[in-house]
């Protein structure tokens, strides 16, 4: 019979599919998990709404649970409390970082509706410089902004404060 | 004056009226996907047209709990062009970029205030799909305000194709804010936002906006409706020739 603890640890095994060195649990979007031994349910909550990496967490989520014994395993999602980059944990923004994106910076500090601003001070994951300069809102993925590092040169996906 | 009515909730009418409008404008946004002005715009409007994709999911799955034998699926690709509520101005052909940025700037402030609204909604389920997606509307207002205001205070051309576009799309935005008869019954509940008490708002942003892009609102202030009523302009339907053909040519394919 697994436990809640181990059932959270296996939860590190999946990953999220657009940033695979992030799993499902860094990510933040594992709001609960429930268990009776058999039968498992798995409270997700997506990052953005058109994300389309849900369907396939959902199922990869799904496929890990069964391999591992249980007999049901419901993956149920809610939106409320919407998911912010706060829920990302600091082992997955120092993975992040390592991997070549920009870690998000905490929301309260940077986030809000004014136009033309810059989020102050992305750090070039690559060469660690401070000077950089936004080249889009909108990244690789709806949840990643592109900078550009002014020192390396090197152009770079920053996790965006959400 | 009889309005042609297939569905008998309010609630369901109301669903869709927020549904098709995220996913018209959506579709429209898709569109852009490979064609725009230069490569980090065209994923934007990519990544603003998969929100909106998204946002359109979760009304149609709610939807779908209060019409038996429907799903999400059913509710985008097999209803016919009376029965979608969007408003006029998401169907509207693209244009140019100008247009394209401006209609967002417009739909994006109205879901922006209606969103911060519906987030107080009697009903949780609405409540909860309108905090998620406010987050991204904020995201949608920025970029096209910036958008409108780089054209406005931009080159004699694209003020020029940002003025053709306001004094094509303006006689569309007053129906954002024109409530539908289903929209006062729910706002009675506390359910809906009667959008005409964001219009103040709305306005004074779209003021906000203008006064740094150098444009002025058109004094002529005849608007267009019947989209949220499912009187659509010839538009519409060549979007859904387009979008549903696949399942109404093969009903109940999968890939």
């Amino acid at each position: 019979m697994q436990t809640l603890p181990e059932i959270w640890n296996m939860l590190q095994d999946v990953n999220d599919p657009e940033v695979p060195v992030l799993s499902v649990v860094d990510l933040g979007i594992i709001r609960d998990v429930k268990s009776d031994g058999k039968n498992v349910e798995v409270v997700i909550t997506p990052t953005y709404s058109g994300c389309p990496a849900m369907n396939r967490i959902e199922w990869d989520i799904k496929a890990m649970l069964l391999e591992n014994g249980f007999a049901g395993v419901k993956v149920t999602t809610v939106l409320s409390p919407a998911w912010t980059s706060d829920w990302m944990s600091e082992e997955g923004k120092q993975k992040l970082k390592a991997y070549g994106i920009a870690p998000p910076h905490p929301v309260l500090s940077v986030c809000d509706s004014r136009l033309f601003q810059e989020e102050q001070a992305v750090q070039c994951p690559q060469c660690g410089s401070y000077s950089t300069r936004l080249v889009s809102q909108f990244g690789s993925t709806a949840c990643k902004a592109l900078y550009q590092c002014n020192d390396c040169r090197e152009p770079f996906d920053y996790f965006k404060c959400h | 004056m009889t309005i042609f009515q297939p569905s008998s909730s309010t609630l369901l009418d109301y669903l869709l009226h927020l549904a098709d409008n995220a996913l018209i404008l959506g579709h429209r946004n898709s569109e852009w996907t490979g064609h725009g002005p230069i490569l980090e715009q065209d994923i934007a409007i990519s990544n603003i047209a998969l929100d909106l994709v998204g946002q359109a999911r979760y009304f149609y799955q709610y939807a779908a709990t209060l019409r038996a034998g429907s799903t999400e699926d059913t509710l985008a690709y097999l209803r016919d062009v009376r029965e979608f509520k969007n408003c006029l101005l998401v169907e509207l052909q693209n244009g140019d970029w100008a247009a394209s940025v401006l209609r967002q700037f417009f739909f994006s402030a109205y879901q922006y205030f209606l969103f911060g609204q519906l987030q107080g909604s009697a009903d949780a389920t609405i409540a909860a799909i309108a905090e998620k997606s406010l987050k991204e509307a904020r995201y949608h207002l920025r970029w096209s305000s910036e958008w409108v205001i780089r054209l406005g205070d931009g080159t004699a051309e694209s003020h020029a194709r940002l003025g053709n576009a306001l004094s094509h799309l303006w006689m569309y935005t007053g129906e954002l804010t024109s409530p539908a008869e289903y929209e006062l019954r729910l706002a009675d509940k506390k359910i809906a936002v009667n959008p005409a008490l964001i219009r103040e708002n709305w306005m004074a942003r779209i003021d906000e906006v203008f006064e740094q892009a150098f444009l002025e609102i058109p004094v002529d202030s005849w608007m267009q409706s019947g989209g949220k009523q499912g009187q659509h302009t010839e538009h519409l339907g060549y979007i859904l020739a387009e979008m549903q053909y696949l399942q109404r040519a093969y009903p109940g394919c999968e890939w």
